[in-house]
């Protein structure tokens, strides 16, 4: 049961509440608004011609999909054509010869069913695979941050010598500039030379070992996340800290004189006791990792293949460096709805626990 | 077995569990800081080998002596140090204010406010960036020139551009929020009880308790100042008001010089870490002196 | 009172005739790229020395970091903070004039100064001037005459250059040698311009072009035309067949031995004759058909449409166009001067001198990238579509697909077509 100071004298809440609500009106929510009226324009970001509106059509030319098959392309006799790599199939601006009503629109993901290919084609297929990237680089980043620095937190805060110096090891990378980190990762990572595939090769013994981390498309995301994952434990390990010591050493003393050991006292009592913490550090880390931008300009331009185009990248590289700002802002203005979707998801699903 | 040996052996699998981590974590560090005492051609020669990690035989300060030559870069840090020092104190008041407000305050819109400020940290800065560019070109700025006010359009080439539109941080604000919704509201009674309003049981009482948050505030503002990248970009083009991490695309050109971008990132990382050494102690300290818990 | 007035108005007058004789002079901006190195040196004392030889105007220059010089420039353009005087990219130029930030300079500069500019001095845009500059940079390949023996290549020449078949076959032949891992080396590393400027090139060698320069507006059929899909398919079989590495960790592959032959830019040669002397062997590009080509132009200089004095700029790149200063910038730098009298003050680029040959491969072979406003979506489509065959995407896909972004950029923009232009004719 909590009380409050009584409804509260209005000229008291706007001084609390008032500088930071003030600048937030000013310096996000208004430019948010103004990119979010960009989306209904063609704002060029130097252009000599004027701005038109276009209404919906920066939202069509995002969104629109459409699905649909090919068959593979057939010899004279009627026969499939094989080669090497499977079933030969017409190039995408064949089919959408054959077909005008797939104008401007490229494939997204393709897979194949039998002898047919099944083609998810949308007018910005990038948009689509950036979002998965994104979810996807998020499940990855999730588990490797927070667990690491769950576990951290944990050794740091038992009484061993030296662990001022370790916790600042562990934060030394959260100070880095990501621009350098990002350079020097990619040293690490480089398939002939770098560390880690080198200390492959000597563990298992076998001179080919070590993946092409930056440059195959199924590695790409994970070592991007890895990355992210060492960049941003140390910080996390520090609000798990405070969490940590925030957790009466009386409860740890009970369970003690319980006949309760270790691993029972962190179930029961410091996971617990953690409970607002791990929230707090799951959302959070999840959003940073919706926003990951400089770690994907810097390692990977977006590929190999995309593979590593976040949805952040491909706004600024449409917005900024396509200079196509109402198309590059409905990209994050569509994002920014889903996220918030997500979060709001994420509320209801934890307020639900919370009641049970 | 006696005590203190299990107390040893126990504690050695954690001791080494910290070094194997403490390697891990600091390696791409120890490349970056290692090869800063080095000439580009040593730096990749062996690049493989645990010697990139280490400072080699012919190691200088070469490097050094040549980011100061090329770059302005005293000035570069002092730049970073005001504007982070600014973000810091502005952003926990205003922060702490807001939170506190919507902690244990009671007005109406409350509850839509923080919704909002959840939602608002969701925003990634590079979707705001443009509109805000146009935004801060058209506001006006006081300067004193020959004894008189006057006003100066736009914001570019300045300090405040950098601190002002920071000082208010979503993040920030909701870590407060949580760390103050836990502060037991016997506290506000008692102040209630002696006649206290909220401003001084904000300032007297709750802030002065609040040692481990205004500690995470601070490091989370102090490094998002620090490492701001794309903002000094666009609004800041002479080297009067850039910071300092702009500064290192100087020296990535036709002919990446990576000694010195390796000894440049050592001197733009390393006070930091300084900084960090320092503030983690009052950290402690806070949170041992706490009379909240127990 | 009489007396009062007319001392008045001689005060006036003389303060409106601005006493030129004793006013100060007067304060012309400039920005360049920071390149950080000789190149910097160099341009200060060209500045000083322009400051020094006459005192109506002041050139001061700010210099902004190269990596992120392009957003620092957009984002005071869309704000109207644009200095008198910028550095520029010269196949941005036409997407600078196109957007009304700079001015054309026929009227400004002195013929003189103009007329003996190399293509790889100007930038030019619907006919009319609009930047000038002072070196030009051409593309090589560089190698090591003592390796090349040893691996039983032949050194090519001017007269004889490597075709493209023959490069392919001397770097899969030297690869199972087994010397080297990457036998050839693409500056790899080298992300953003490099790309257009190093490989466009090899589509013009082919027969094929990034756009249609009759008219600026067809990319179909000819970015994905027949040669140059031919061009593609060879661009990602070096990648395939790991003759080139994907993502090499540095640019020093050539440097540390670890590559037979390397493709870069001329940027390097000094570099690389300091290091290597006489056994450094310069030869063209790959020849695909059509001639090795290399791109031209280089960083250049721009007047701002909103430079209150542009007579004040004009003068300062008046003298950064004359033989001694160009000249001047050579020596410093390294990089080609771009008019025949510079070259011929130069050590290196006069003719016999050591450098020469970069001289003569820019004479033959250089082609500037294409004049348009459309340049910059075209080299970031292009970019993306050598990224993609890197990676191993099909080379018909990834053409259409640069094709595709091509168009719908030129499409997004009304075809770039030149307002300015059309204002100026209707007045």
């Amino acid at each position: 049961m909590k009380t409050i100071l009584g409804r509260d004298h209005p000229l008291a809440v706007s001084g609390f509440a008032g500088p930071a609500l003030i600048l937030f009106g000013l310096f996000v929510l208004l430019p948010l608004l103004l990119a979010a009226a960009a989306t209904f324009t063609n704002h060029r970001l130097v252009s000599p011609e004027p701005t038109r509106y276009v209404g919906f059509d920066n939202y069509t030319r995002l969104l629109a999909l459409q699905v649909t098959t090919v068959a593979p392309l057939r010899d004279a006799t009627g026969e499939v054509q094989r080669d090497d790599e499977g079933l030969r199939y017409p190039t995408w601006r064949q089919v959408r010869q054959a077909r005008p009503e797939l104008a401007g629109y490229r494939p997204a993901w393709q897979f194949e069913l039998g002898e047919r290919r099944v083609v998810l084609a949308a007018t910005d297929p990038l948009f689509y695979r950036s979002l998965i990237n994104t979810f996807l680089f998020a499940l990855l980043v999730l588990p490797l941050q927070c667990g690491l620095a769950l576990g951290l937190a944990l050794l740091v805060n038992q009484r061993v010598a030296g662990r001022i110096l370790f916790r600042t090891v562990y934060f030394a990378p959260v100070v880095t500039s990501m621009v350098v980190a990002s350079i020097v990762w990619s040293f690490l990572l480089n398939t002939d030379r770098g560390l880690i595939n080198e200390l492959l090769r000597a563990v298992t013994g076998n001179p080919d070992a070590g993946p092409d981390w930056l440059g195959e498309s199924s590695h790409a995301l994970l070592a991007i996340a890895i990355m992210s994952a060492w960049q941003g434990a140390g910080f996390q390990m520090l609000v798990f800290l405070a969490g940590l010591q925030s957790i009466s050493s009386e409860l740890y003393e009970a369970a003690t004189l319980m006949g309760a050991n270790a691993w029972q006292r962190f179930i029961h009592v410091t996971l617990p006791g953690l409970r607002n913490t791990i929230v707090f550090v799951l959302v959070s880390t999840m959003l940073m990792a919706f926003g990951l931008f400089t770690q994907v300009d810097v390692m990977t331009s977006g590929g190999p293949l995309d593979s590593t185009t976040t949805v952040v990248y491909h706004a600024v590289r449409s917005g900024f460096r396509q200079q196509d700002i109402g198309y590059g802002s409905t990209i994050t203005v569509v994002f920014f709805g889903i996220v918030l979707l997500v979060s709001l998801l994420q509320r209801v699903l934890l307020a639900k626990g919370a009641r049970q | 077995m006696t005590r203190p040996i299990r107390h040893t052996l126990l504690r050695l699998p954690m001791l080494l569990a910290m070094c194997a981590l403490g390697v891990v974590f600091a390696t791409p560090l120890l490349f970056m800081f290692a090869a800063s005492f080095k000439h580009d051609d040593a730096i990749f020669a062996n690049l493989a080998s645990w010697t990139s990690y280490v400072p080699d035989a012919g190691w200088s300060l070469a490097n050094y002596a040549a980011i100061f030559e090329r770059s302005n870069l005293p000035l570069f840090l002092l730049n970073s140090t005001i504007i982070a020092a600014l973000v810091v104190v502005g952003g926990i008041l205003v922060n702490s204010m807001l939170a506190f407000s919507l902690s244990r305050m009671r007005w109406r819109g409350r509850g839509a406010v923080l919704a909002v400020v959840v939602a608002m940290m969701v925003i990634p800065f590079e979707v705001i960036a443009i509109p805000l560019l146009s935004l801060v070109a058209r506001l006006p700025w006081p300067g004193v020139e020959a004894g008189m006010l006057t006003w100066r359009m736009g914001w570019f080439n300045s300090l405040h551009v950098q601190i002002i539109p920071f000082l208010a941080n979503a993040f920030c604000v909701f870590l407060f929020y949580q760390f103050f919704r836990d502060i037991p509201p016997e506290l506000d009674e008692a102040a209630k009880m002696d006649g206290a309003g909220p401003w001084a049981l904000f300032f007297r009482i709750i802030l002065p308790n609040s040692g481990p948050v205004i500690a995470t505030a601070a490091i989370v503002l102090f490094i998002a100042a620090w490492n701001q990248y794309l903002w000094p970009i666009m609004v800041v083009q002479g080297e009067a008001a850039r910071p300092v991490q702009p500064g290192i695309q100087q020296f990535f050109g036709r002919s990446n010089s990576w000694g010195q971008i390796m000894a440049y990132a050592s001197v733009v990382t390393l006070p930091v870490l300084a900084v960090f050494l320092v503030f983690q102690r009052q950290f402690v300290a806070s949170v041992a002196g706490s009379g909240i818990k127990g | 009172m009489t007396a009062r007035l007319f001392l008045l108005a001689t005060a006036l007058a003389c303060h409106a005739l601005a006493c030129q004789a004793q006013a100060a002079p007067v304060e012309i901006k400039a920005w360049r790229h920071d390149t950080g190195d000789a190149e910097m040196l160099a341009s200060g004392q060209m500045v000083e020395r322009f400051n020094r030889s006459q005192d109506r105007w002041k050139v001061v220059v700010e210099s902004i970091p190269q990596g992120s010089y392009t957003e620092s420039v957009t984002a005071a353009s869309l704000v109207g903070h644009l200095p008198c005087v910028m550095t520029i990219d010269q196949p941005a130029v036409p997407n600078f004039a196109w957007a009304g930030n700079i001015r054309p300079l026929d009227d400004l500069l002195p013929s003189a100064a103009v007329a003996p500019l190399l293509p790889g001095g100007r930038g030019v845009y619907e006919g009319r001037l609009y930047s000038v500059g002072q070196f030009d940079v051409v593309l090589a390949l560089f190698a090591r005459r003592s390796a090349l023996a040893r691996e039983g290549v032949r050194v090519a020449t001017i007269e004889h250059p490597y075709t493209a078949q023959e490069l392919y076959d001397i770097v899969a032949k030297v690869k199972d040698g087994g010397h080297y891992r990457f036998p050839l080396d693409l500056n790899g590393k080298a992300k953003g311009e490099w790309v257009s400027y190093g490989f466009s090139p090899w589509l013009q060698s082919a027969g094929a072009d990034l756009i249609d320069r009759a008219d600026y507006r067809r990319v179909d059929g000819v970015l994905n035309g027949a040669a140059a899909l031919g061009v593609a398919r060879y661009y990602a079989r070096l990648f395939k067949e790991r003759l080139a590495e994907r993502n090499p960790a540095d640019e020093k592959g050539f440097e540390q031995g670890r590559s037979l032959i390397q493709y870069t830019g001329s940027w390097k040669a000094r570099d690389y004759a300091e290091r290597f002397g006489n056994d450094l062997a310069v030869m063209p590009p790959p020849d695909f058909g059509h001639g090795p080509r290399v791109g031209a132009a280089s960083w250049q200089w721009a007047i701002a449409r909103s430079c209150r004095h542009p007579e004040g700029a004009a003068a300062f790149l008046a003298h950064a166009l004359s033989a001694p200063e160009m000249a001047a910038m050579s020596r410093a730098t390294g990089l080609i001067p771009v008019t025949v009298e510079a070259a011929a003050l130069t050590e290196r680029y006069r003719p016999g001198g050591a450098g020469r040959i970069y001289f003569d491969f820019a004479a033959r072979y250089a082609i500037p990238r294409p004049a348009t406003p459309a340049y910059p979506a075209i080299s970031a489509a292009f970019e993306k579509a050598m990224s993609d065959l890197r990676g191993g995407k099909d080379p018909d896909e990834a053409m259409d697909e640069a094709v595709e972004a091509i168009e719908y950029d030129i499409a997004r923009n009304n075809g770039y077509r030149n307002i300015h232009a059309r204002e100026a004719a209707s007045k």
